[in-house]
């Protein structure tokens, strides 16, 4: 039925001329070790006539002295090519398949399920459209799918197919299928997924493969096939904003200078303004070249050779962009990574970093945190292994052009390369533009070094630099206690300085709003402030409200832990409404202000402060008082 | 952003597709590499490949040369197939013979199909990449050919010695390709990896692509051994006691060296008849190769000491 038999037979040219007209559909199917995977793909190939008779007989051979079925042909053979991986039963690589209807052709991408494959299934799913995710369903949701979701969604994969195999082992029961489906659902919340499709299968059997099952009425929707031949693979198409990466120039002769590459998004015409990056030098697009003839317009996947009606300079690695619409440009991006080696990724070690934006050289310069992809914690780590995924800052030497891999999976992806072996040792998605707490400075730049030692310093200011970071609410009482810690101190002859938020953000930070990014910058401005002041023995106070813990652990690690002093301002919140002299609470109540922390954001409270101040119950001198115990028992007011 | 309907002229069919991807591929290697060279055997597959690599570099020049490995046996309608493409097209043709074997006088009928082909062709081969110094290679080998094919990479590292190792191949992502060789090491680089047998004839069809005329059915002068029938093209032939070469109507599925390619047999003289009949065949179309018969993952051990 899927291979068009007759048609073939009683009218090849009308055959012909529909399997031209076909669409692809790239798809990556995983499962875990026995979930049915290698039977549901050879079944597919099997029921659109794409296992030849001679493969077949290779095949019967091979299952009678490894197969695993007796007798009867394991169609789970062919998926595992390679013989040693053959001899282990196992697969572990992707292998690619192909079959086509009479609607579509379909690319799959076979990667294994075993944990120690995320690489695998990572580079297949790479230029996947679509997910299909084999479940037990004896077992239920495993950790494996949940792993096999995660890596999915990272890639960039919104289409997924759930589909619940071994129906038949479980009765065909309609309540496990129901069952598993809600407890896929409700693990798969966080994920970034449309819809998934769910679908009861016995890809042994058949059932609701290519046909739909007789043996589940209770079941409505279309089988596999029809719903692989029916899904729209143009979702997440970007028409809007052009990219065009040059690949190389075209110039045969003197009069001809064309700039060829393969659109990643967007539509381009005749006549359009574009931008050439980095170069930002712009231009009109005088004719869409290709060995067809010339083109009227040109959008995504399409590979074409560019001119333009001036003559500017463009080289490989150069990006081709909408005049309107930009890429974004930075040297350090956040990106996540996926470790693809079994050599160490080694903070600040250099690789090669390869993207369509051309190669360079770059760095891991922080790794932020990895991600457990059985239970999807994030949690620190100092070095990553093979198959580990990690949120990092990659820092490049020379200005990179990207989008966000949500916006664009080709403008927004990388792979790293060991200078050495020359072996691809990661793939990465860049999140956006690194936090300037992760971005290197200039390498030209130097240190410049005073001539007055740390020490001179303490016997002429009769103290040990150190950073108070004042946090709380807003209206807590922060401001107010600096302002006093300052005049005490100033008393005793210290010397010191005082970054107040408002204040701060009336200058230094005057371009900044109130997002959780904003606030971070902000306080690593002060922070960045606070610690070039202790370089030169000054002891800082900073009165933010800093309600991100992170931030607050950054600003720590920035400053020193040694001459760091967090005092956590605890007026609790009803008070802190009632002071309000701004009146901001209530405009926060209204909407009016978003992101405000206590009301529409989270203020997250320091566990292991150093002090803990609750300004409702204590006087300011009180409060002054615990303070400088704190710092003179830190040995801070000592020369 | 995302559009339902997609307008006709943005769409692109799987023909398109693999088109484009083939483009860019063969683009990304003369921009990353010093020396490309394009393995011609002047079979369908390559005669895709040229037409693709016209296609990638218009208005320009193919900017590398074809090298055809010849045995010495090849039909001979296969080199004035060359030779002609070549005159045509305004490419380089290189062709290179392991003169060692000539010299020993190797030839497929005394020497074993195993034998031959590793000294005629995989030694060959070994000889011209290494004499020309190449860092890239094209082929038109695709993955749904052969069983330990379905794993290759689009760009398949090989060492020094010109060795397929399938621990040491590198994961490829997006349309990133990772090109970067040591000196002496090299890439094999597939453009038409993920095209179907359909889908090349497909595309042949459609494009006007010359091929070889072996490939279309016509009266020829053979000979049938065991079921495999093997055309009698030049006065080297050996014939086996007794035999006689009959005409019958046949064509070639693949082609190769001639005493080792099977004809099917066959009265289809148009691609779409050539396609209905493979549609329509329930025979894999190696089969046609007789080296393929040696054992179950013999192609793999080829690969691994070089054969493409
Ligand atoms: N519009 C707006 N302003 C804020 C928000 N959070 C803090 N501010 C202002 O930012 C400045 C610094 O305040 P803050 O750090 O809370 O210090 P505090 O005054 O000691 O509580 C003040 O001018 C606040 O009014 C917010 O979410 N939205």
């Amino acid at each position: 039925m899927t291979h068009r038999s007759e048609l073939i037979a009683t009218d090849i040219d009308a055959y012909l001329a529909e399997h031209e007209r076909k669409d692809l559909l790239r798809l990556l199917t995983c499962g875990s070790v026995d979930d049915g995977k290698s039977t549901l793909i050879g079944r597919l190939l099997h029921d659109s006539k794409m296992i030849y008779e001679d493969t077949l007989a290779s095949l019967a051979e091979d299952s009678s002295t490894q197969g695993t079925t007796d007798g009867e042909v394991d169609l789970a053979l062919p998926m595992d090519g390679l013989k040693a991986e053959r001899e282990q039963g196992i697969t572990i690589d992707v292998a690619y398949r192909y079959f086509s209807t009479a609607k579509r052709k379909f690319i799959i991408a076979d990667t294994p399920g075993h944990e120690q494959y995320t690489r695998n299934m990572v580079t297949g799913a790479s230029l996947s459209q679509l997910a299909v995710i084999l479940i037990d369903a004896r077992h239920g949701v495993l950790p494996q799918t949940r792993r096999h979701s995660y890596i999915a969604s990272l890639l960039g994969i919104r289409n997924v197919v759930v589909a619940v195999n071994k129906m038949d082992l479980v009765d065909w029961s309609a309540d496990r299928f129901e069952q598993i489906c809600a407890e896929y659902a409700d693990f798969s919340k966080g994920l970034d997924l449309l819809d998934p499709y769910f679908l009861p299968m016995s890809a042994l059997l058949g059932d609701n493969v290519v046909d739909k099952s007789t043996n589940m009425p209770w079941f409505s929707g279309s089988a596999l096939m029809e719903h692989l031949e029916t899904v729209d693979v143009d979702t997440g198409l970007d028409l809007d904003r052009f990219r065009m990466p040059v690949q190389m120039v075209v110039r045969p002769d003197r009069d001809f200078r064309g700039f060829a590459g393969t659109i990643t998004s967007g539509v381009l015409r005749p006549g359009d303004r574009v931008v050439s990056l980095p170069s930002g030098v712009g231009s009109t697009v005088d004719r869409i070249v290709t060995f067809d003839g010339d083109r009227d317009v040109a959008g995504p996947g399409r590979a074409v050779t560019v001119t333009l009606t001036d003559e500017i300079d463009i080289s490989r690695g150069d990006l081709l962009v909408a005049e309107a619409d930009r890429p974004l440009r930075a040297h350090d991006v956040d990106a996540m990574l996926v470790w693809m080696t079994d050599e160490e990724l080694l903070p600040r070690r250099q690789y090669l970093m390869q993207s369509a934006n051309g190669i360079g050289n770059a760095e891991i310069t922080t790794i932020h945190h990895r991600v457990d992809i059985n239970t999807l914690l994030e949690e620190p780590a100092p070095a990553l292994g093979l198959n580990d995924i990690a949120l990092c800052t990659v820092s490049s030497d020379r200005e990179l052009l990207f989008d966000s891999y949500a916006d664009n999976r080709q403008t927004g992806s990388f792979i790293l390369i060991d200078r050495l072996s020359n072996a691809t040792v990661a793939a990465g998605m860049i999140r956006g533009t690194a936090s300037g707490w992760d971005r290197t400075p200039e390498r030209r730049l130097t240190r410049q070094v005073s001539g007055i030692t740390a020490s001179e310093r303490s016997i002429r200011f009769g103290q040990q630099p150190c950073t108070v970071l004042l946090t709380g609410l807003t209206a807590a009482g922060k401001s107010t206690l600096a302002t006093a810690l300052e005049r005490e101190l100033f008393d005793r002859g210290k010397v010191c300085i005082r970054l107040d938020g408002e204040n701060v953000r009336m200058g230094i930070s005057r371009d900044l709003g109130f997002s959780a990014q904003e606030r971070s910058e902000n306080l690593r401005r002060v922070s960045e402030v606070a610690r070039l002041a202790n370089g030169q023995g000054i002891i800082a106070i900073a009165a933010l409200v800093a309600p991100n813990a992170d931030v607050r652990r950054r600003a720590k690690d920035l400053i020193g832990e040694h001459r760091f002093v967090e005092i956590f301002v605890d007026t609790p919140i009803e008070v802190c409404r009632q002071r309000d002299p701004e009146g901001l609470y209530e405009a926060a109540d209204r909407g009016d202000i978003p992101m405000f922390p206590g009301v529409s954001a989270t203020y997250q409270r320091p566990t292991d402060a150093d002090l803990r101040l609750d300004t409702s119950v204590k006087t300011v001198d009180e409060c002054v008082s615990a303070v400088l115990k704190v710092l003179g028992d830190r040995g801070f007011l000592r020369g | 952003m995302a559009t339902a309907t997609l307008a006709p002229e943005l769409r692109l069919t799987h023909l398109k597709q693999l088109e484009a991807e083939a483009i860019h591929i063969m683009r990304e290697v003369v921009a990353q590499f010093e020396r490309p060279v394009m393995l011609y055997s002047i079979g369908k597959d390559s005669s895709v490949l040229l037409h693709l690599a016209r296609k990638a570099f218009h208005p320009g020049r193919i900017p590398f040369p074809i090298l055809h490995i010849d045995t010495t046996w090849k039909f001979r309608e296969m080199i004035e197939f060359r030779d002609r493409t070549a005159a045509e097209l305004g490419v380089e043709m290189r062709v290179h013979t392991n003169l060692d074997g000539v010299a020993e006088g190797i030839n497929p009928f005394d020497h074993g199909s195993k034998n031959y082909t590793d000294i005629m062709k995989t030694q060959a081969l070994k000889q011209a990449l290494t004499a020309g110094g190449y860092d890239a290679a094209f082929g038109g080998a695709r993955r749904d050919e052969e069983k330990s094919r379905a794993k290759e990479r689009v760009f398949s590292f090989r060492d020094a010695r010109h060795r397929w190792d399938p621990k040491n191949q590198r994961p490829e992502l997006w349309t990133l390709y990772n090109g970067r060789v040591n000196k002496g090491e090299s890439i094999r680089v597939f453009p038409i990896s993920n095209w179907t047998e359909l889908d090349v004839w497909q595309y042949i069809h459609l494009e006007a692509i010359p091929i070889v005329p072996l490939y279309y059915a016509a009266p020829r002068p053979v000979v049938d051994r065991d079921g495999v029938i093997i055309m009698v093209d030049d006065a080297r032939f050996r014939f086996q006691d007794g035999e006689q070469p009959v005409t019958r109507s046949v064509r070639f599925r693949t082609l190769g060296c001639y005493p080792l390619s099977g004809a099917v047999e066959s009265t289809a003289t148009t691609l779409p008849e050539i396609i209905q009949e493979m549609l329509l065949a329930t025979r894999s179309e190696r089969e046609g190769r007789v080296i393929d018969y040696d054992q179950s993952g013999s192609m793999e051990e080829k690969k691994r000491e070089g054969y493409f």
